[in-house]
């Protein structure tokens, strides 16, 4: 049994299947390229695996358990051990009004707050634990951002930092909770060729840290060098999955055939 | 002079009826609003749809009918008098009159129609992007709300609510209508003397006291200049 299992997953909207009963498997600590056209349903998936949208019909596995469709008490164990998925976005949605140390640390100072209440400990206790709480996430976050090389940026709000260092501090946010699969969706996207490089480098680094990482992307390059599996959509369907060596090697799918020739093409 | 000293201290009560009715309409007006715009997004369609028919009705008639109609209709319809707080306090009681009390009630509700839609502006300005990423991040709705939204949307809505507070400013003189004894209302009266002169004065008070708000205003403004929306 795999550590991912995708099952038949469908969406549509307005009744336009985007999403036709894809299935597919990820084990631990393996990197999976999302490829295909643009409006293919790439987008799609990452948000049905990620609660963004709710999927129409069938299942997530990770780990032997469902996650979708979620139960209401399996949703709240899950809370307590950490997140499932994570997601990294196209456009980074840092929150502006916080420094980038703060960025990394919000999320995980709100969910130890919010466990704090619930211990009802008496007032000065209590006020000793947030201080406590607030400075362990703020050093946690200093390390992720040294990791991802954003050493001397800990206070800059976003609006200082270039493209690629948003996106960084974005991936260190994401990595701050501790995610057990941390999806991509176009990472490098908005960014120019050379900030492009420094993030295909940056995941490179968090693949042989183990892992487990799916990224959406539009870079074949990069889908051969650290991907793999692949999953090729088109139309909606998984056309082609499975080992990355031996897909591009062998394709299958003569659409998959054409998308990676095309490319090589230009 | 005895004169000048003599209309200062009229002006300056009236000054203090105004400035009461400026704040308490703000402290109750600005929450009010808030709420109502949350009810002007709402998914619940019945609710949505009230609460727009209501904000219409508020923005589209004249606030000085709206005074009218909350002192004048609740007596005359229905027999309810507006309460009068009497504390035997003089000058407590004749500023909180009942006069007083229906002229905050329109002004808050007009106000907090009017405040509402720049809310709603504001919140529906900030990405979907910002809520989603607090979604993926596991923060609950609230904290989204108050830990990402909200001050996004407070950046973005201060120079529209400048303008609506300065507005309300000048609209205390509208409390005149019912004999509030506010501002315009005293430098009224001095006509019956004869004289014109307080009328300017009294303008002097609404320009200074809205150039204060101006910069106060600004001053948040440039506070929140650090980071960009």
């Amino acid at each position: 049994m795999a550590f991912l299992e995708v099952r038949d997953l469908r969406k549509s909207f307005n009744g336009t299947e985007v999403l036709k009963n894809v299935s597919f498997d990820l084990e631990k600590g393996k990197v999976l390229a999302v490829i295909g056209s643009s409006g293919n349903g790439k987008t799609t998936l990452l948000r049905c695996l990620n609660n963004l949208e709710t999927a129409d019909g069938g299942t997530v596995r990770v780990d032997g358990e469902t996650v979708f469709p979620a139960e209401k008490t399996k949703e709240k164990t899950r809370a307590q051990t950490g997140l499932t998925f994570t997601l990294v976005f196209q456009n980074f949605q840092l929150f502006p009004q916080y420094t980038a140390e703060r960025n990394v640390s919000l999320a995980a100072d709100l969910n130890a707050l919010s466990a704090l209440k619930k211990e009802k400990l008496p007032f000065s206790q209590r006020k000793k634990r947030k201080m406590q709480i607030k400075e362990e996430n703020a050093a946690a976050a200093r390390t992720l951002l040294e990791k991802v090389g954003l050493s001397e940026k800990y206070g800059a709000y976003p609006c200082e930092l270039s493209g690629g260092q948003q996106q960084r501090v974005a991936i260190a946010r994401a990595l701050a909770l501790k995610p057990e699969i941390l999806c991509f969706d176009e990472p490098t996207s908005a960014l120019d060729p050379r900030l492009t490089g420094e993030i295909s480098a940056l995941i490179c680094e968090l693949k042989k840290e183990g892992r487990t990482m799916i990224v959406v992307t539009h870079e074949m390059e990069f889908a051969r060098s650290v991907a793999d599996e692949i999953l090729f959509l088109h139309e909606g369907r998984a056309e082609e999955s499975g080992s990355a060596a031996e897909a591009f090697a062998h394709p299958k799918s003569e659409n998959f055939r054409a998308f990676v020739e095309g490319g090589k093409n230009k | 002079m005895v004169q000048f000293i003599n209309v200062t201290q009229k002006l300056l009560e009236g000054f203090s009826s105004s400035l009461f009715l400026f704040i308490l309409t703000l402290l109750l007006a600005l929450p009010l609003g808030l709420l109502v715009s949350f009810c002007t997004m709402s998914k619940f369609a019945p609710l949505r749809v009230v609460m727009k028919l209501l904000v219409w009705v508020l923005r589209g008639t004249p606030l000085m009918l709206q005074i009218f109609v909350i002192f004048y209709v609740p007596g005359l319809v229905f027999g309810f008098q507006w309460p009068t707080v009497q504390t035997g306090w003089a000058w407590f009681d004749s500023t909180f009159s009942t006069r007083f009390i229906a002229a905050l009630v329109a002004f808050v509700i007009n106000y907090a129609a009017y405040f509402s839609e720049i809310y709603r502006g504001g919140i529906q300005s900030v990405p979907k992007g910002q809520t989603e990423a607090g979604q993926v991040l596991g923060m609950t709705k609230g904290q989204i709300f108050y830990k990402v939204v909200l001050l996004q949307v407070v950046k973005r809505i201060i120079p529209p609510m400048s303008n609506e507070i300065i507005t309300l400013v000048k609209d205390t003189s509208l409390a005149n209508v019912i004999a509030v004894t506010e501002l315009m209302f005293m430098a009224q009266k001095q006509l019956l003397n004869g004289l014109i002169w307080p009328l300017f004065y009294a303008g002097a008070f609404y320009l200074v006291f809205s150039g204060l708000i101006t910069v106060l205003l600004s001053h948040v403004e440039k506070k929140l200049g650090y980071f960009k929306v």
